[in-house]
């Protein structure tokens, strides 16, 4: 330092203090993902302490039919792809393949929702709702939460994909749609373990 | 299950803590009346004593330094950049980790021994008592003596007491302070605590796990009687009530409220276990499991 | 129409209750008054209520968590006075449902609503400034954590005049929290709070860990953040770790009560058990959530007023981290005697036991930090010293529960209630305490008045001890916890004592309010101009007080541990070549909406009123949405605006 004077440095000029908004956020989402983990952790645990508190009612062996879980599965890890589809459509910045991969990744979510509500009817219809043993007020909550997260990351991408028709592939809506690719990744992986641990386990 | 009696340095700093306790009669935890409590007792000097040996020098220490660093005594010296001796800090965390594993291997010990679950050592064969909390009301059965009481339980001196335990509504905890260790009730599953009175005495009862509005009056009289014979008339008295407890009358007694003193000279036959099996509705046998609590991981047989 | 809420819902049949509603009603009022009269509404509403300023979000928390100190705090003169009184014949002043609402909301209060916000407001006003940030990474994130807080924290005391609280404790156990044993309001208040709490506050421990982990100043390495940045660290990993716990417990809990769910009942498989393992699991992770940044407070103060480094950095740090990783293997010892077994209760004895001692090494740190310093007995310090005496027996008592052996004669007694006080008080409210003495002037720009301070801390002090040291001693006579009322002659005198510990603490409280008033009127007199007036050692101490709302004219660049210090040393004070435009971000109404429509949404829920709820659901989706559709989220200060607001703070150092 010349004559008790400080030059700026490089981050200094910035007028974020060198600060990168996007990698921020990139990593703050990281960080929210790793408490949703927490959260769905703490599901399962319920879920695996309760498993076997039928009182009286039914077991998973007589409530869950795998096909229809094979098909959600299937919707579901599609709608991953197709969602990768649409990352490549944004880095070529191709507005118009975006919106197809991303059209593709919502009707895909929505099956898989429409599946899932069927089959949670069903069991309410059967007298075998959550409020009738622990067992299945476990199956419900874990499985439950997963579908209220699938539900948020649906709204989320309607919103995104009508702030790209009208604001265009800005950096921001880059960012944005990193962000809810992470997240339904995550939603894909939680996923998994659901079908490996819940529905495969308990038949 | 390895039966470890209290080694000689147990007994002696026992022995010391009675002679220099005996001055605090009437402190329940203190001036236990049971060899379960006497142990806990014990358990609690020995391990503040242990403590002591970092406590004291370090209150010692703060506040000597306070006074000696204070900063209008500038005779003492002042090393503003020293911040950091090896020694010093391999001891400050050596000394506690050596106290803690000490207390460690004691509070294994000791955690096995008093063991709630785990029946006491003795020549005279233990009385089963059941007990069922209620709102707000304590109810004990005797299912080998075919009587029950509220709010009252007896037992003879000197003979171990194997309490079983359960709740009608929410989580209680059964507790007598000077006969020692507490354990919670809970709705269809059963604990169990052993206790014993070396000494007879009324013993105050209650539930320390708040459970409503009725908590504060839910306390009970635990009556070790100085022998046999006293015990069999304490039941002949229970026995000469007009009140039975079938299905009816304990209906009437699980409604919410307190309750005096009551006895009942008949029981319905296996009621303490139809309490439990009632919160398990639709249960076959298939989920038994978590629902019957029983102790893990110790050797009793169950 | 209204759900479950019918004119019933208001507490006309107890006086204490209708004084308790009636006397914060007139505080409210007068607010909204004084705001009207000295025309100062627009100034709250731009300056401070939309504001995205960390500092101006961090004073807002120390607010609220002040006004929940003394409503904690009423509840315990009420508690106090209720046992010294009911003896025998005497039932005293409180019916037991109404005793048993005020311990739990006592608890739920202080915890959550008043040492949560404390510690979390003193992050966001300190944080950024000890890492040479100009804000956190997520300002606006951080103003829904401030406003969703104070929705929380207003549902519980809507409670008080609005239908009732919990009757179960803070901790809620089922089955007495279920609809069968608690069918009126109080435990739905309690869930919905804490919810609304429980989010705010993880987005906090995201926010902060991102901000520490993201935005330090250049040449600031981790092993050269201040110790208090590093508590915070920790404590935001743990709040990471164990707040979605809470939500999913409170939320099953909910499930429960709302649509006959068997998680917790007694029939239907449900297993009560299951709650303790997950409120705990949360709930210990939680009371180090709430010491760690007391602790980090004294690891700034201790060094500064001994004049000294402090001693033993890294193993500070190592310790922090020790604490961390082992506060979430505790949790059973608040359930011994739940009957898990020997191997099972020794297990987590001995892990208890473990804790005491990084605990032990910090100690010793502070120790020998002021061993061969300038000991300065200033109020942080002398609240410090106070906590090293008290917090050392109260942790005496601590590792003697941990012992199930001991434990199963002192659970749930007045022993197990004076440890966690003792802890609490003596850590947690001494250290926040000692952070306002030291952060006052830095946030504010000028001195607190130390007189009143020290008299404050000397009523604090001799009045914890003769409030908790009777309680103690009724834990070795047996008397358990909770009691409305007792029968036992032998209880009588220390419960009086205690009371009278409690009066000679309200004298405290009344110096503190006595000094924040003094010191506010005086304030032209104990201007702090320098910045520094207290000769520290971090970055926060190198800009203005108060400073201006980019914090750090130009980015510090850090060369070691105590960065401020550091500079001292090497001589005079250096001028920047030139100043440079700053980013900050704009005021946004959003965050307080979401406030607002998260209050309507508790209070719905709570009342079963589905048309109010679900709208004001749909109201916090379309705000997320509306503040996603603008851009504009930033304005600059100009370079030149920046040198000028710098050297016109130069010219008033003189």
């Amino acid at each position: 330092m010349a004559n008790g004077t400080v030059e700026l440095t490089p981050a200094g000029r910035d007028s974020h203090a060198g600060h990168d908004p996007a990698a921020t956020k990139v990593f703050g989402f990281w960080v929210y993902l790793m408490s949703d983990v927490i959260l769905f952790a703490t599901l399962f645990a319920t879920y695996a302490v309760l498993s076997r508190n039928y009182a009286g009612g039914p077991s998973g062996k007589q409530l869950f039919d795998l096909r229809t879980v094979l098909l959600e599965t299937a919707f579901l890890l599609t709608s991953s792809f197709t969602f990768g589809l649409a990352v490549l459509a944004r880095n070529a910045s191709r507005r118009d393949f975006l919106f197809i991969s991303l059209g593709f990744t919502f009707a895909l979510g929505i099956g898989f929702l429409g599946l899932e509500i069927s089959e949670f009817a069903r069991f309410v219809a059967a007298g075998d709702g959550p409020d009738r043993s622990a067992f299945i007020s476990a199956f419900f909550a874990l499985v439950g939460t997963h579908g209220l997260h699938v539900t948020v990351g649906l709204l989320w991408m309607v919103v995104l994909a009508w702030r790209i028709a009208t604001g265009g592939l800005s950096a921001a809506n880059r960012t944005r749609l990193a962000l809810l690719g992470l997240f339904w990744h995550f939603l894909d992986v939680v996923w998994i373990c659901v079908f490996s641990f819940v529905f495969l386990l308990g038949v | 299950m390895i039966e470890k009696k209290p080694s000689l340095p147990m007994w002696l700093s026992g022995l010391g803590a009675v002679t220099f306790l005996s001055g605090c009669k009437g402190v329940a935890l203190l001036d236990p009346a049971g060899q379960v409590g006497m142990h806990e007792r014990t358990l609690i000097l020995i391990a503040t004593l242990l403590m002591l040996i970092v406590v004291a020098p370090t209150i010692f220490l703060v506040l000597f330094f306070i006074w000696k660093y204070r900063a209008s005594n500038t005779k003492s010296r002042y090393d503003p950049e020293w911040a950091y001796s090896r020694r010093i800090e391999a001891t400050m965390w050596a000394v506690p980790f050596l106290i803690v594993a000490v207390l460690g291997t004691i509070a294994w010990f000791t955690t096995h021994q008093l063991d709630p679950f785990r029946p006491l050592e003795s020549q005279s064969k233990p009385v089963t008592i059941q007990v069922v909390s209620l709102d707000w009301k304590w109810l004990f059965i005797y299912p080998d003596q075919d009587v029950a009481s509220v709010n009252q339980v007896a037992f003879p001196s000197g003979v171990p007491v194997r309490f079983v335990i359960t709740s009608a509504s929410v989580m209680s905890s059964f507790f007598i302070p000077r006969l020692g260790s507490q354990i919670y009730s809970m709705a269809g599953m059963q604990t169990e605590v052993n206790l014993i009175a070396d000494r007879p005495g009324s013993y105050d009862g209650f539930s320390s796990q708040f459970n409503g509005p009725g908590f504060a009056k839910m306390d009970f009289k635990a009556l070790a009687v100085p022998d046999e014979e006293q015990f069999e008339a304490w039941l002949a008295a229970a026995r000469a009530s007009p009140k039975t407890l079938d299905s009816m009358a304990y209906k009437d007694l699980a409604a919410p409220s307190n309750s005096p003193v009551e006895y009942y000279s008949k029981v319905e036959p296996g009621l303490f276990h139809s309490i439990i099996a009632s919160f398990m509705k639709g249960a076959t046998g298939v989920d038994q499991g978590m629902n019957s609590m029983t102790a893990e991981g110790s050797d009793n047989v169950r | 129409m209204f759900g479950k809420l019918t004119l019933d819902a208001l507490p006309l049949d107890s006086p204490i209750q209708m004084a308790g509603g009636a006397f914060m009603g007139v505080l409210v009022l007068a607010f909204i008054v004084y705001l009207v009269r000295t025309r100062k509404w627009s100034y709250l509403w731009k300056e401070w209520l939309t504001s995205l300023d960390h500092k101006k979000i961090g004073i807002m928390y120390m607010v609220l968590a002040s006004l929940m100190l003394v409503r904690g705090f009423i509840d315990a003169i009420m508690m106090r006075s209720q046992q010294a009184m009911a003896y025998g014949p005497n039932q005293g002043i409180l019916s037991p449902e109404h005793f048993d609402q005020i311990f739990s909301v006592h608890g739920t209060i202080m915890i959550l609503f008043m040492a949560m916000p404390f510690i979390i407001g003193l992050m966001n006003i300190v944080l950024p400034l000890q890492i040479g940030s100009r804000d956190v990474a997520f300002p606006f994130m951080n103003s829904v954590s401030l406003w969703l807080t104070w929705a929380g924290a207003l549902l519980v005391n809507l409670s008080l005049v609005i239908g009732e609280f919990a009757q179960t404790g803070w901790s809620a156990y089922p089955p007495l929290s279920e609809l069968r044993f608690s069918p009126e309001s109080g435990v739905d208040y309690y869930i919905w709070a804490l919810e609304i709490a429980g989010a705010a506050t993880l987005m906090s421990g995201i926010n902060f860990l991102v901000t520490i982990l993201r935005m330090r100043a250049p040449g600031m390495t981790l092993r050269k953040m201040p110790i208090f940045t590093w508590t915070s660290l920790c404590t935001n990993m743990l709040i990471i770790g164990a707040f979605p716990v809470l939500t999913v417990t409170l939320g099953l809990l909910a499930l429960d009560r709302y649509l006959g769910m068997h998680f917790f009942t007694n029939d239907g498989g449900g297993n009560m058990m299951m709650y303790a393992n997950l409120f705990w699991d949360w709930g210990h992770p939680e009371v180090y959530i709430v010491i760690l940044p007391a602790f980090g407070i004294f690891s700034e103060v201790v060094p500064t007023f001994s004049g000294k480094a402090l001693f033993g950095y890294t193993s500070m740090v190592v310790a922090t981290f020790a604490i961390t990783f082992l506060s979430f293997t505790v949790w059973l010892h608040h359930f011994f005697t739940m009957g898990s077994g020997g191997d099972v209760n020794a297990v987590f004895g001995i892990s208890t036991m473990l804790i005491a001692v990084p605990t032990g090494v910090k100690i010793f740190n502070w120790l020998f930090t002021m061993f061969r310093g300038r000991v300065r007995f200033t109020t942080p310090m002398l609240w410090t010293i106070g906590f090293m005496l008290v917090f050392t027996m109260g942790g005496m008592a601590g590792v003697l529960l941990a012992m199930p052996g001991a434990d199963f004669v002192l659970h749930n007694s007045l022993f197990l209630i004076a440890h966690f006080h003792t802890m609490l008080i003596g850590g947690t409210v001494f250290g926040v305490f000692a952070g306002v003495a030291y952060w006052f002037p830095k946030a504010f720009g000028f001195q607190l008045d130390e007189k009143l301070g020290k008299r404050a801390f000397w009523s604090w002090l001799i009045g914890f001890f003769i409030a908790f040291a009777p309680l103690y001693v009724l834990g070795f006579l047996g008397m358990t916890r909770r009691l409305v009322h007792y029968d036992n002659p032998a209880y009588r005198p220390w419960l009086i004592v205690a009371a009278v510990g409690v009066a000679i603490i309200l004298f405290g409280i009344l110096n503190q309010i006595a000094q924040l008033v003094v010191s506010i009127v005086n304030r032209e007199k104990n201007r702090d101009n320098s910045g520094d007036p207290w000769n520290g050692r971090t970055l926060e101490w190198s800009i203005p007080s108060p400073p201006p709302p980019y914090n750090f004219a130009i980015v510090p660049e850090v060369h070691g541990i105590d960065a401020f210090w550091e500079d001292k040393r090497s001589g005079s004070p250096k001028r920047p070549v030139e100043y440079v435009d700053i980013s900050l971000p704009r005021n946004s109404v959003i965050g307080i909406l979401i406030g607002a429509f998260s209050l309507g949404f508790g209070f719905g829920m709570v009342w079963h009123i589905w048309w109010l709820a679900i709208p004001c659901l749909i109201g916090i989706v379309a705000a997320f949405v509306a503040r996603a559709s603008n851009e504009d989220h930033e304005y600059e200060i100009s370079a030149a605006e920046v040198e000028r607001i710098e050297l016109d703070r130069r010219a008033r150092v003189g």
